[in-house]
């Protein structure tokens, strides 16, 4: 590697809005410089290709000190709800996708998108469980092949 | 500033390589600054592309996202990447004579 990254391989462990969006934003634009991009989808991570939950996905208003927000105020009923479609709004403004279509183009640019089968196991879910994006439920040795020579990203 | 000399001409490019003044740009540079890019025949589609950011960027006065380009220019994000498989809106900004586009997504 002589200064320019070539391959990246970045694992999604978590399954709030500000969890996956980052991750996304790095795969497609590591793609959008003609560099190599491969997803990895663990833990509550899956659940951005979840079919029933990716279009769900709700931002952490308790316990995210950077909302700046009364922690009491984000626990009530609804608020988790309205800060992301408060977010949403914001995000398409500045071309964001919403989850769903961002997984969709992330795809379509040629990343590769896998779960991890530790993590399937665990939660009960199937490859049909899944978005048809992902390629495929891999295990973690399988993963670190296919991310050799290039660099690695946990979220 | 760099110069590059396309077609015959010499024009302005940024340290990158891009157009800093799109109107030294003419067509028939084209197909020289796209060898450059590893691109050694551009298509009709290419075209479609090219054409599409030099519109987008006279209207806008930036070269559009590859999500833009993928909903308005008429070519698909999956055949952008094929057109231009080191990245859509970068290459073809490029080939198109226009400033390297600065957006995230």
């Amino acid at each position: 590697m002589e200064g320019k990254i070539e391959k990246v391989s970045i694992v999604v462990s978590k399954g709030s809005f500000e969890g996956i969006y980052p991750a996304l934003i790095m795969a497609n634009g590591a793609r959008a410089e003609g560099i190599e991009a491969n997803l990895f989808f663990t833990f509550f991570g899956l659940d951005a290709v979840s079919k029933k939950r990716h279009d769900h996905i709700k931002m952490a208003t308790v316990g995210n000190p950077g909302l700046h927000m009364a922690t009491l105020l984000g626990a009530l009923p609804g608020v988790p709800g309205l800060m992301t479609h408060y977010m949403e709004h914001k995000m398409d403004k500045f071309d964001i996708p919403p989850i769903p279509e961002f997984i969709e183009m992330i795809a379509d640019t040629g990343a590769g998108l896998y779960g991890c089968l530790a993590s399937c196991d665990l939660f009960g879910i199937t490859k049909d469980d899944l978005v048809d994006q992902v390629k495929d439920i891999i295990t973690v040795g399988e993963f670190y092949e296919m991310a050799a020579g290039g660099q690695i990203i946990f979220t | 500033m760099p110069t590059a000399t396309y077609a015959g001409h010499e024009v302005l490019v940024s340290d990158d390589g891009f157009f800093t003044d799109p109107g030294q740009w003419t067509e028939d540079m084209a197909p020289q600054i796209a060898k450059g890019e590893g691109i050694d025949h551009l298509t009709e589609q290419h075209w479609q592309v090219i054409k599409f950011m030099r519109h987008e960027y006279e209207d806008k006065g930036t070269g559009p996202t590859v999500r833009v380009l993928g909903k308005t220019s008429g070519v698909s994000i999956k055949e952008l990447y094929q057109l231009f498989p080191k990245g859509p809106a970068k290459v073809a900004a490029k080939v198109a004579g226009i400033p390297k586009p600065r957006g995230c997504i």
